[in-house]
């Protein structure tokens, strides 16, 4: 910008020469910069004046509209008082192999109130108190007479009790519509169930959440509304999961056990068509987890599952079919069973004398630890874990319920020579009842590798070759002989051909050694043996019953009679026909027609 | 130049005050002020009975008094009108120098009536809020004070009223009165804007006041549930906005009805914040929109008429005090709309309050001493234009 000079020298020499005040050409031109720079201020003043009046237009016409487009827009319900149809059905049902329902919810109401729009709040507590009496008087008094604008006050309620607090008649008592997940069978399968609970609330629905079991598992299945609500089909067949836990428990108080586990597989497809843990409980009203003690003596602990024992005996038929597999004995080998076996410090006996020899077959039959030991020592630690590992018994099981994370085995830390003496016959290593299950059945399947599962399976597995079909054909034959002549001679069924091995291992002391009085007996059997279909596993913890006037805690007194019983009971309901000797139908003709 | 005529008869400039007055005031803006004052009554007739029910007077007291503190405003009004712009700048400077001491003595002498801010000069039968005083008191120093830097040699006028409003500021902040707070804040950003502030600046404060947004949601939870009120698409219905929403819904385009809303019974600002609310309710969109546009008309006329204006002071004076009313009627419209997040700000003229009223009066007053005819000397342009300005000084100073 050229400024004009204040003191222009041409013009102040000329007023001088005139005899005029230069100064007032000064103050001339001084008024003149600033009537310019005022016009200037002006001109701009004037743009940015009316780019206010545009904004103030513009906001104007902003709250007229809005308040046009809210003033015709339709009146909605409150959201407090709305309906929510749209809840319902969104988790779907369980059911098991039959497509009878094992779970499935219903519609219920939660009661929620606003203690601001109460007119009675100290009558409704009251009337509260007397249809609840759970509620603590006190607090809900408190509550609906605070400052508080909202008060959960029950889950769930029943129709009478919603028509009850309706007729209370305050308004300030709310319903919200929830989903509510129901086990129509109580405690049937309790621990494959496992429960399920609210997760976020709010007023118009609550998200149903599974908490153990199979809920947990296929939460997000179960959820997914993808899915169109179709049912998880489990592998359990109810009426034989009724049955097997009916039988179960008798056998548990006859037994005087404090707990007790049975595991039914198919040894086929792997499919669980049975599991039982004994206490259980109702999933309805799942109980809340111990605080204190043990958590095994809970009536949540599955003892199927989750309860890792030493099976003992009835891992010798691992070891005697693994030496049969790899050609070291065959089933007449005999084998020296002369005891007391000592080993370093340790002796190995046996629970009778059995002589100086035994067949294979004997070993098993008449349940020789020294025999077994011995066939153990000829294919050594190495190949004895990884034959243990290829049926599954070294990691947890892969059973779709959420405690089988919990299912580590317990293998020794150091695997010696005395280690594999021991766990050949089923004691210095641990494992659940479901493992037993998948071992066997993959002893007696033809000698593929069984995954436990819980969902129901349209094919038998293919899993990796465990043992021969031949080496298999003759451990179900052993089997056999277990039950017609050996330790588990109350196991036969008359028709179904039980085979089976007994298992009675004293229970190890929380600080070290083992009770002399407290046994883990398990029965673990098959059938039919001609044409071997199930697996069927018992457990008893602690069982003892007084036999031919003494305490007896063996598996033979205790475990085999009661698997015997759930046999008997279950396999006509599996569809199994039962072999009877008939008359040969050679003399008879039949004359069809 | 025709007073220069030899022999003349000299005419005097003193015309007498009221037709001066009628002729040169705007006429249009005197009336929306006047139907907005009628429109305020007639809502509290509606809008207080329940809050007299509440505190035990009979059913129209709000109404009286709202009548009575309205003569007064009416009548300081039309005084204030009638003056001069110096006279204006001169009480309004003497004015703001009052209520600003009043403001700094409240933390000492003021009370709190229970609501947790110290606003208030309890007088037994009425309640002063000097904050309500200070805004035109401060509009006039600010745009002296602005006015006055853009003389050659003049005071930095800018800079000075930048300090003062940040110390209002503060005063309003520790009492705690952010709604106020902003207002003054703004007013003197308008004037400064019109003023001629630099672009540059302007962004610069644009991003400062994004960046203390964001740093005062993220660290102040009360902010933060406000913001996300107003976001989330579902306004919870127990809420005040919720009960506004519903009522503005309620109410349809022609209303529920005289005396047949609810809204008034449930939100406890009824008779002040949310009267937008009561009036939508009761009376439904046609009055809003004939409130909103009363409110626009009065804004847009003043800020039209100021375009014209010559006179830097009056300009920027105007400027913030047409501004300052404008938006306040928007927040508080706006709050009620769910434009804005929710803000605490009365209704100028209609919402119940004597101060605000009185003070409303005040500036409203003023206003429309700013916004008369006046000559604005547009024939000097001419004749500087044209370059006489060297040698024939012009003395019409406007």
């Amino acid at each position: 910008m050229i400024r004009t000079p204040l003191r222009p020298l041409a013009r102040i020499l000329s007023a001088r020469e005139q005899g005029e005040n230069p100064d007032r050409i000064e103050r001339d031109n001084i008024r003149a910069r600033h009537d310019d720079m005022q016009g200037k201020a002006r001109q701009r003043a004037e743009g940015r004046l009316l780019v206010l009046s545009v904004l103030f237009l513009a906001a104007f016409s902003a709250v007229g509209l809005r308040m046009g487009s809210i003033s015709v827009s339709a009146p909605q319900e409150p959201r407090s008082g709305g309906g929510g149809d749209n809840i319902l059905a969104q988790r779907a049902d369980i059911t098991d192999r039959n497509g009878h329902i094992l779970a499935t919810n219903i519609a219920t109401y939660a009661l929620y109130a606003h203690p601001q729009q109460m007119i009675d709040p100290v009558g409704a507590a009251a009337r509260l108190v007397e249809i609840f009496p759970e509620l603590d008087h006190e607090q809900i008094l408190r509550q609906f007479t605070g400052e508080r604008k909202f008060v959960w006050v029950r889950q769930k309620l029943s129709p009478e009790q919603r028509q009850a607090v309706h007729d209370i008649g305050e308004p300030g008592l709310l319903f919200g519509p929830r989903e509510m997940r129901l086990y129509p069978n109580g405690a049937l399968a309790a621990h494959v169930m496992g429960g399920a609970s609210f997760g976020r609330e709010g007023v118009n629905s609550a998200e149903v959440i599974g908490v153990a079991g199979v809920e947990q598992v296929f939460d997000e299945t179960l959820r997914d509304p993808a899915n169109n609500g179709e049912p998880l089909v489990l592998s359990l067949d109810m009426t034989v999961q009724a049955v097997a836990e009916e039988v179960l428990d008798g056998g548990m108080q006859l037994m005087s056990a404090k707990g007790a586990a049975s595991v039914l597989m198919d040894i086929h497809t792997g499919e669980v068509i049975s599991v039982v843990s004994l206490p259980d409980f109702d999933p309805n009203e799942r109980p809340r987890p111990l605080t204190e003690g043990d958590q095994s003596d809970s009536p949540l602990f599955n003892r199927a599952v989750q309860g890792v024992y030493e099976l003992g005996s009835t891992y010798k038929l691992f070891a005697l079919a693994q030496a049969m597999d790899e050609g070291l004995i065959n089933a007449n080998t005999m084998i020296d069973t002369q005891g007391p076996m000592q080993w370093g410090r340790f002796k190995i006996r046996d629970f009778h004398d059995y002589g100086p020899q035994l067949t294979a077959t004997d070993v098993l039959v008449k349940s020789s630890n020294i025999g077994t030991a011995r066939v153990a020592l000829m294919f050594g630690g190495e190949r004895q874990r990884a034959f243990l590992a290829s049926m599954g018994l070294t990691e947890p099981s892969p059973l779709e319920i959420v405690e089988a994370s919990g299912s580590q085995p317990l293998l020794p830390p150091n695997w010696s020579e005395l280690s594999t003496m021991t766990i050949s016959y089923g004691h210095g290593i641990s494992a659940s009842p479901m493992h037993l299950a998948a071992a066997y059945a993959a002893m007696v399947n033809g000698g593929t590798r069984v995954t436990p599962t819980l969902l129901r399976q349209d094919s038998a597995q293919t899993g990796p070759r465990v043992i021969s079909e031949q080496t298999s054909r003759i451990a179900v034959d052993m089997l056999r002989q277990v039950v017609t002549r050996g330790t588990a001679s109350f196991g036969d069924v008359e028709g179904y051909e039980v085979g089976g091995k007994t298992g009675s291992a004293d229970k190890p002391r929380p600080n070290g050694g083992y009770y002399d009085d407290k046994v883990i007996s398990t029965f673990a059997s098959v059938f039919p043996a001609s044409d071997p279909q199930y697996v069927l596993i018992v457990t008893l913890d602690e069982p003892s019953i007084e036999g031919l006037g003494e305490m007896r805690r063996t598996a033979g007194w205790t475990a085999v009679p009661v698997a015997a019983e759930m046999t008997r009971r279950i396999a006509p309901l599996l569809g199994l026909r039962p072999q009877i000797e008939t008359p040969a139908l050679t003399a008879v003709t039949l004359s069809s027609n | 130049m025709t007073e220069m005529v030899y022999g003349s008869v000299p005419v005097t400039r003193g015309e007498p005050v009221l037709p001066r007055w009628w002729r040169t005031i705007d006429k249009w803006t005197l009336a929306s002020v006047l139907i907005l004052f009628g429109i305020g009554i007639f809502l509290g007739l509606a809008a207080s009975p329940p809050l007299a029910a509440k505190n035990g007077f009979a059913a129209f007291h709000y109404v009286e008094r709202q009548a009575i503190f309205g003569g007064m405003a009416l009548t300081v009004m039309l005084l204030t009108s009638m003056m001069s712009p110096s006279l204006v700048r001169r009480l309004g400077v003497l004015g703001f120098i009052c209520a600003f001491i009043a403001l700094a003595l409240l933390p000492v002498l003021g009370t709190d009536f229970g609501k947790g801010a110290t606003r208030w000069y309890s007088l037994g039968f009425a309640s002063v809020q000097p904050s309500e005083f200070l805004k035109p008191g401060f509009v006039i120093i600010a745009a002296w004070l602005m006015a006055a830097s853009q003389e050659i040699n003049g005071p930095p006028g800018k800079t000075m009223s930048f300090f003062l409003t940040v110390v209002i500021c503060m005063f309003l902040a520790m009492q705690p009165d952010f709604g106020q707070a902003c207002l003054v804040l703004f007013g003197w950003g308008v004037m400064y804007f019109v003023a001629g502030a630099p672009f540059m600046l302007l962004a610069v404060m644009a991003g400062f006041v994004i960046v203390a947004g964001v740093v005062a949601y993220n660290s102040s939870e009360h902010f933060a549930r406000r913001i996300d009120g107003f976001m989330s698409a579902d306004v919870d219905p127990t809420t005040q906005m919720g009960y506004a929403t519903d009522a503005i819904r309620e109410g349809g385009l022609f209303g529920v009805g005289l005396g047949e809303g609810q809204v008034k019974w449930w939100l406890p600002d009824a008779h002040t914040d949310f009267i937008i609310a009561v009036a939508a309710e009761e009376y439904g969109l046609v009055l809003v929109v004939i409130i909103i546009a009363l409110f626009a008309l009065i804004t847009l006329r003043s800020l039209v008429r100021l375009v014209r204006e010559r006179d830097l002071f009056i300009r920027l004076a105007g400027t913030g005090l047409a501004c300052m009313f404008g938006v306040q009627a928007f927040v508080n419209m706006g709050v009620a709309a769910r434009i804005l997040p929710a803000k605490g700000m009365t209704l100028p003229f209609v919402s119940y309050g004597g101060s605000s009223l009185i003070a409303g009066g005040i500036a409203l007053g003023m206003l429309l001493a700013f916004t008369r005819e006046r000559p604005q000397g547009a024939l000097g342009d001419h004749f500087r234009r044209a370059g006489h300005f060297s040698t024939h000084p012009v003395h019409n100073r406007g």
